[in-house]
């Protein structure tokens, strides 16, 4: 085990997956930093430095800085996807899949089914994604359910560095099209990462963060520490919590969810994007259709509000699911009737 | 065409204000009082104040996240627009939307924005309706020569030139796109304004650190576009002062780059000495400016910090419904 933060575990996948596979490449605006300056490639890597030397290790024809054109790195991705390559592309932030939506929605994610199986897209398109720094609405947004409401694409949420190095070897070595998001405000976080060099966490399994019989909270990213911090907080008063980190959102692990409300009868999702035809909604769906005889009271979800992210502390953090807001949706769940 | 000696002065005061409001910016920034991310404009004034000084409020602007000398040069009020980067509640933008997303439509200033390349379409279809209202009025749509790479920016150009729209790009070429360099990431030999000529609309390329070079330039190609011959670009060479966002290390600069162009490439200092060479105006004349302008930036901050808070209540005001 080595300690690392979370984008350590970004970058040292990527140089572990591309020394292992040359067919591995990476793209992205600023990926390799200072192209064309007097200060000289690498002189700055990208700005959540998950690319940091790569270029020195791989070389320019593997580590590819692209021009400020989204459309067409997503396009490149999947053109050296379908010619046997395994493109590795940053769009730097998760809200610029609005620029490129067309090469992810009507191309790489539908390429396999609409040509009859019979092609590959194993692209993987990293973005950050996530409020918290006051940087507004086009810089701040969660778009995991626009991205998981589209048949085709694969949706990964790593939430610990060990989850970043087992899911991204995962999603780099996987032969489909699969969008990893990866929270601003978990780059810093420290943890506990495997060594060994084969270490994958298959798609689709979600972790058990926390165990309780009580109430079953669902969430990801950034909001999954929200959950721990409110489950250990209800743990003294003895209720118990179990906290699912749904790791990701497609393929969705429906069972861990519905064996988990078997037990507790209450469901709370947590989650950062606005509430309507949202995932909140699709898994309070799923276990009103499919646990029904289980349930206590009626599934719940925190989820920020039907509007753009504000600019303004105070407005943001308004805005944001909050652990208050999830520990007051837990004692709504369990004071029910 | 030689400027009145209040036409000279408002220029310089309009510069200056700029200057002065990114410089006090960068200082605040650093307290951590201001949150979000900050693009500062310093040492492109001359590019928006040399175009804005020939518009009036029907004529519309579009802006980038480098924005703050757009809205200032078009007529966004300083005391309104440095509340809406303190956050506040009395913000242009009621604290909303912060620096890179700066708007007042009421001065033609269609927005600041976040999305590099997002604002030639938009200036086309302001075009288009300035085109149909025919009062000669036109569009200008500020883009970085990072955001000339984007498809959005070569898709509006084309459709500005089949639809003859009085749409104006304006490139500012400050060589850096974040932290790569205009050499590497323009394929055209570092020439912006070869791909608008490309797209069949009439071109010029100036000095962008110098007033005066902006001005002339602009008036030959507002008189060209207001003139019905459809859209204009023109490229201003320039330089920005800062670091890309403030927090950048700037490691992609040459060793003393920033001495350099700050002493060469200044175009406060220009102006200044253009006018004072001339006898124009004397240096009395600026300093009494400088002063006036630093009273207002310092009375402008002063306001912002004091400004009312926005509350959790105003997270839900301006949407049409609530969920
Ligand atoms: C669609 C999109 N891609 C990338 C970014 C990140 N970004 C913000 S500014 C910038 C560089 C823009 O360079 P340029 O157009 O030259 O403007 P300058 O910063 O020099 O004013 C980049 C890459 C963004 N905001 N939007
Ligand atoms: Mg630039």
């Amino acid at each position: 085990m080595a300690q690392m933060m979370y984008r350590e575990a970004v970058v040292s996948t990527i140089a572990e997956e591309m020394a292992r596979d040359p067919n591995v490449v990476v793209l992205g605006e600023d990926v390799v930093g200072g192209m064309g300056t007097p200060g000289g490639p690498e002189a700055i890597g990208g700005i959540w430095s998950t690319s940091t030397g790569l270029f020195g290790q791989f070389g320019k024809d593997r580590v590819i800085d692209t021009p400020i054109s989204e459309s067409a790195i997503v396009g490149a991705a999947s053109g050296l996807a379908l010619a046997g390559k395994r493109p590795v592309a940053e769009l730097m932030f998760a809200d610029f899949i609005g620029v490129s939506l067309d090469q992810i929605w009507n191309q790489m994610g539908k390429f396999r089914y609409m040509f009859g199986g019979k092609s590959k897209c194993p692209a993987v398109l990293r973005m950050a994604y996530g409020a918290g720094y006051n940087a507004a609405a086009q810089h701040s947004q969660s778009v995991h359910q626009i991205l998981t409401g589209m048949p085709g694409l694969k949706v990964v949420i790593p939430t610990t560095p060990a989850d970043v190095k087992g899911l991204l070897r995962t999603a780099i070595r996987d032969d489909d099209p699969v969008i990893f998001l990866e929270h601003k405000a978990l780059y810093g976080v420290t943890g506990e990462v495997p060594d060994d060099p084969d270490f994958m966490i298959p798609f689709g399994h979600a972790r058990l963060s926390r165990a309780g019989q009580d109430v079953t909270i669902v969430s990801s990213g950034l909001l999954l520490g929200f959950c721990e911090a409110v489950a250990d907080k209800l743990a003294a008063e003895g209720i118990g919590c179990d906290v699912i980190d749904l790791r990701t959102t497609s393929p969705l692990d429906e069972e861990a969810i519905l064996d988990s409300v078997e037990v507790t009868g209450r469901l709370l999702v947590v989650d950062e994007a606005p509430p309507r035809c949202s995932l909140a909604g699709d898994i309070c769906a799923l276990v009103a259709s499919k646990a029904f005889a289980s349930l206590k009271a009626p599934p719940q979800a925190v989820t920020p509000p039907h509007t753009p992210i504000p600019f303004a502390r105070e407005l943001e953090s308004a805005y944001l699911p909050s652990t208050d807001k999830i520990e007051a949706a837990v004692r709504k769940l369990l004071a029910w009737r | 065409m030689q400027l009145s000696r209040e036409a000279l002065l408002r220029a310089y005061r309009q510069m200056k204000v700029i200057r002065e409001f990114e410089e006090r910016l960068h200082v605040e920034i650093m307290t951590g009082e201001i949150a979000g991310f900050t693009h500062l404009y310093s040492g492109q004034e001359a590019v928006a104040v040399g175009v804005c000084e020939h518009l009036d409020t029907d004529d519309k602007i579009i802006s980038t996240h480098r924005g703050h000398g757009h809205c200032l040069a078009k007529g966004c009020a300083v005391d309104a627009m440095m509340k809406e980067i303190w956050g506040s509640r009395d913000g242009l933008c009621k604290g909303k939307g912060g620096s890179m997303h700066i708007a007042d439509v009421d001065v033609g200033m269609l927005g600041a924005n976040g999305i590099v390349g997002a604002g030639a379409p938009i200036a086309v279809g302001a075009a288009l309706a300035a085109k149909l209202d025919g009062k000669g009025k036109v569009s200008i749509t500020f883009s970085g020569d990072g955001a000339c790479n984007q498809g959005t920016t070569f898709e509006a150009m084309n459709f500005a030139v089949v639809t003859q729209a009085p749409c104006i790009f304006v490139f500012e070429n400050n060589h850096y796109s974040e932290h790569t360099g205009v050499e590497y990431a323009v394929g055209t030999q570092q020439d912006i304004a070869s791909r608008a000529e490309a797209f069949g609309m009439k071109v010029w390329r100036a000095d962008g650190t110098d007033f005066f070079a902006v001005h002339d330039t602009m008036r030959e190609v507002l008189d060209h576009v207001r003139a019905g011959n459809g859209p204009a670009a023109v490229e201003f060479d320039t330089e920005r002062f800062f670091g890309h966002f403030e927090g950048d290390p700037q490691r992609y600069r040459g060793e003393g780059e920033l001495d350099r162009i700050r002493a060469t490439r200044d175009c406060l200092k220009k102006f200044r000495e253009s006018v004072t060479a001339a006898k124009l105006l004397t240096d009395a004349d600026l300093d009494a400016v400088d002063t006036d302008a630093l009273d207002a930036i310092e009375a402008a901050v002063a306001a912002a910090r004091a400004a009312a808070r926005p509350t959790a209540e105003d997270v839900l005001a301006d949407v049409y419904i609530a969920y």
